[in-house]
């Protein structure tokens, strides 16, 4: 089965769109354990505005966490690669 | 490369973008697995920013993973060497 250019750009987008939905997915699940963990200590029958308010909160650091993390495995990945 | 071979065909350019996307995927992969556990070590409450102990916490606790990693990684072939070389 021949590849025409077209199907081959539309391929290569298509695996790059799952790729990012496939880590949003990842990325939510996570937050949502983590958040959950942190701000939901005695479930009652609603959360109410300081439970939602943790969880707002919570949402923003793990997004800081996770792009701090980010850098700092890059620099030292490069920091790596430049020794070898 | 030869993962993708039976996707792909000969087609080099294909083959190149999915070992590129893959290693890309396998970094995704990793940060997560680092924010999880380190989240775990280093975040107390929930504030309005991270304080500067917490992100030094972060940055610390990415770093001695990997060396921890290493670490093993260099003994485990040590303690290998041993059993093939002494004990048998």
């Amino acid at each position: 089965m021949a590849h025409t250019t077209v199907d081959k750009g539309e391929i290569m987008d298509q695996v790059k769109q799952q790729i990012a939905v496939a880590n949003a997915q990842e990325l939510l699940t996570q937050m949502t354990t983590k958040c959950f963990k942190k701000c939901v200590n005695k479930p009652g029958t609603s959360l109410d505005a300081s439970e939602q308010k943790c969880v707002s909160l919570c949402m923003d650091r793990f997004m800081d966490s996770w792009n701090l993390i980010s850098r700092t495995y890059g620099q030292r990945l490069q920091r790596e690669q430049s020794n070898m | 490369m030869s993962d993708f071979e039976n996707l792909t065909g000969n087609d080099k350019e294909l083959q190149e973008f999915l070992m590129i996307e893959k290693q890309k995927a396998q970094v995704n992969a990793q940060i997560h697995e680092f924010n999880e556990i380190c989240w775990e070590k280093c975040i107390g409450k929930p504030s309005t920013k991270l304080d500067h102990a917490t992100e030094t916490c972060l940055s610390n606790c990415v770093d001695r993973f990997i060396d921890t990693s290493l670490l093993i990684t260099q003994r485990f072939a040590q303690m290998l060497q041993k059993q093939s070389s002494g004990g048998m």
